[in-house]
């Protein structure tokens, strides 16, 4: 018997094998201080995820493991984001870190290292199988992370339920999978393409049963992304979780959800949208799910009093508007979706960042406890309004590009066949939800900005805390005026997924 | 699947959602693990009977002999748990249970009405143990290690969460 390895390139791994030993050397780091090394320990860890950046910049694409492991354009540019996202919420957990988990400080960083280590591994794979594996390696750790504070029963509560809903995700997910690969006998999501496409041209009457499988996966993936009806547990966990692991949640669990959704449903069934005559069009379910998130997801802000369940409706309003340019399945739609994510990644964690000092030092998430912010922290009020405007949408800033350049690749791609007109609905739909979006958004910094009296508080300058709203300032602000050198990078994507222009 | 086989799936079918539903039904806790035993113990024999022997192995070793063994011993070392009664429905077991019916009684008959499981029908090799064997040592070597990366995570985890806080 011959034991034949695939092609193996280690530089291929470099970055998640690294990153890895460093989530173990960080855990080692804290009990080999016996638990007083302070923040030093977080210090540690943004050292790795710096030195995996770093690697991560050299490392070159092509396979590393056959189909389970190769890096493309995307691979490496929605790893950036996983670094950056756990960077800004491990440096924004210092609070935490010093005074409510200081007996585990070195379990809850590894566990956030090595959550992003699977997220990592998630953007390389091409199949099935390690596909599935990185999605379970994303969540898992989070789960604990969400219950890290033991002794709060919103905490427990935001656990168990993320728990739930997370095993009840990947079951969907799993069945909808075992379905794909009953039709197409492979896991390798480019030979599923093939050989769905002779299948499906074959059987063209009973078209059935690959949609049974699409609803499947679109469910299952529908829980990642908190797209309505599958957001319920959004709120409830970004509540009761540690603010940190809340932010880490809605953007890097969000991206990884992106990832996934983008291998399985363009790599492996990009058959299925493009044959719009078939009832198995997977375009028209997403885009119906991504019309309820933007609506849903804005009107149920509105009436939200505590800032972390509003930024949980709002990331589902914003998942809504991600998935329009996912929809575009053009020579630009997935670069938008990448730049889009990459603002967001500024923009959220630094919100989310200031929600974190802030809770911090006062106990409270209620956003009427921000008033009069403004005169005592001119510092924090003012990020956290250029993040809200972000987030809503304003020029110049880059939240404002990211929802032109998804909008412009849906016109796009409704204006190259008449079969994807709906698009312009969808567009439509993401237009007028913004301007109503920005109603909570402004609600927040006319808190903070005009109110009457001085706000008790007064938020003071730390590090790291304040360098990460700093870094998410700097972010918002430069790539707003130049999104250029971004899209840049971001434009080789849809190519790596076969996306040329129509 | 041969005639002969058909008798042994039904009742092995019976017993698995019998039991199934049981351990979602019943009130003490420690009846229920006993039974989901018996649910596992019947989906290994309906691996058997589809030649997937090396997943049925997998299934009683871990699933029986490790996971619900365990689950026993953390339910009877708990005081008190095996003797109280437990409530496993709430308000909205029968919408739940409507929208179960609902959705075996589709994908039923969803599976029925197609006839495109060529894919399926490639014969299994002669030695499909060794086969998996071979392949998690080759070309699935990856996610195999990534695996236990996965489980590293879980224990960490787990007695994180399950440790007793000192003063």
């Amino acid at each position: 018997m011959d034991f034949q390895l695939p092609h193996v390139d280690f530089r291929v791994m470099a970055p998640e094998l690294f990153l890895f030993a460093w989530a173990l050397v960080v855990i080692t780091f804290d009990l080999g201080t016996k638990r007083r090394s302070g923040s030093a320990t977080g210090y540690v860890a943004l050292l790795g995820l710096v030195i995996t950046g770093v690697i991560l910049s050299i490392t070159p694409e092509g396979a590393g493991f056959g189909a389970m492991f190769y890096n493309d354009a995307g691979s490496l540019f929605f790893k950036v984001i996983f670094l950056g996202a756990a960077f800004m919420a491990i440096g924004s957990s210092f609070g935490i870190m010093e005074r409510k988990i200081q007996h585990h400080r070195g379990e809850f960083l590894g566990l956030i290292l090595l959550s992003t280590v699977g997220m990592m591994f998630l953007a390389s794979s091409n199949e099935l199988l390690s596909l599935y594996i990185g999605l379970e390696l994303t969540t898992i750790p989070l789960f604990v992370c969400a219950a890290f504070f033991k002794d709060n029963r919103l905490s427990v509560e935001a656990g168990i339920k993320y728990l739930i809903v997370g095993a009840m995700s990947s079951a969907l997910l799993l069945y909808g999978i075992s379905f794909l690969y009953g039709l197409s006998g492979t896991t390798d999501l480019l030979q599923m393409r093939v050989n769905i496409a002779t299948t499906h041209l074959t059987f063209r009457e009973i078209g059935l049963l690959p949609m049974l499988s699409v609803v499947l996966l679109v469910a299952g993936l529908g829980f990642k992304l908190a797209l309505p009806p599958f957001h319920q547990w959004a709120p409830d966990v970004y509540e009761g979780a540690p603010t940190p692991v809340a932010a880490f949640l809605s953007v890097g669990s969000k991206a990884a959800g992106l990832v996934a959704f983008a291998k399985i449903m363009i790599n492996g069934l990009q058959v299925f949208y493009e044959d719009i005559m078939a009832p198995n069009d997977w375009g028209l379910l997403v885009g119906i799910l991504a019309g309820a998130a933007m609506v849903w997801g804005n009107v149920a802000a509105v009436r939200q009093t505590n800032i972390k369940r509003m930024l949980a409706f709002s990331s589902i309003a914003q998942a809504g508007y991600i998935m329009i340019g996912m929809l575009a399945l053009n020579d630009i739609g997935l670069s938008s979706v990448s730049f889009y994510m990459f603002t967001y990644l500024f923009a959220n964690m630094g919100a989310f960042a200031i929600v974190a000092i802030f809770e911090d030092k006062t106990g409270s998430t209620q956003i009427k406890s921000y008033s009069g912010l403004a005169r005592t922290s001119p510092f924090y009020a003012a990020s956290m309004s250029v993040f809200m405007l972000s987030l809503a949408g304003i020029p110049p800033l880059a939240g404002f590009f990211a929802k032109y350049y998804v909008f412009a690749a849906a016109i796009k791609m409704a204006g190259s066949n008449e079969i994807h007109q709906w698009l312009y609905w969808l567009v439509g739909v993401g237009l007028i939800t913004s301007v109503f979006a920005l109603y909570y958004y402004a609600n927040v910094i006319k808190t903070m900005y005009f109110t009457p009296d001085e706000s008790p508080y007064k938020l003071p300058l730390s590090l790291p805390g304040s360098a990460v709203v700093l870094i998410g300032l700097v972010g918002v602000i430069l790539f707003g005026l130049m999104p250029g050198p971004v899209m840049d990078f971001a434009s080789a994507i849809p190519a790596a997924f076969g996306l040329i222009a129509p | 699947m041969d005639a002969s086989v058909g008798p042994v799936f039904w009742i092995l079918a019976a017993v698995t959602i019998l039991s199934g539903i049981a351990v979602v039904s019943l009130k003490n806790i420690f009846h229920c693990a006993l039974f989901l035993i018996l649910c596992l113990f019947s989906v290994a024999g309906i691996y058997i009977l589809l030649h997937a022997e090396f997943l049925a192995a997998a299934q009683v070793l871990i699933y029986v002999g490790a996971v619900a063994i365990l689950m026993i011993f953390a339910i009877m070392l708990t005081s008190g748990l095996a003797s109280r009664t437990i409530k496993q429905v709430n308000k909205h077991a029968l919408t739940a249970l409507f929208a179960c019916v609902l959705f075996v009684f589709v994908v039923i008959g969803l599976i029925f009405k197609s006839n495109v499981w060529n894919w399926a029908r490639v014969p299994l090799p002669e030695d499909n143990v060794m086969t998996i064997g071979k392949l998690l040592m080759t070309k699935y070597m990856l996610p195999f290690e990534v695996v236990s990366v996965l489980l590293l995570a879980a224990l960490i985890g787990a007695i994180t969460l399950a440790r007793e806080e000192e003063a």
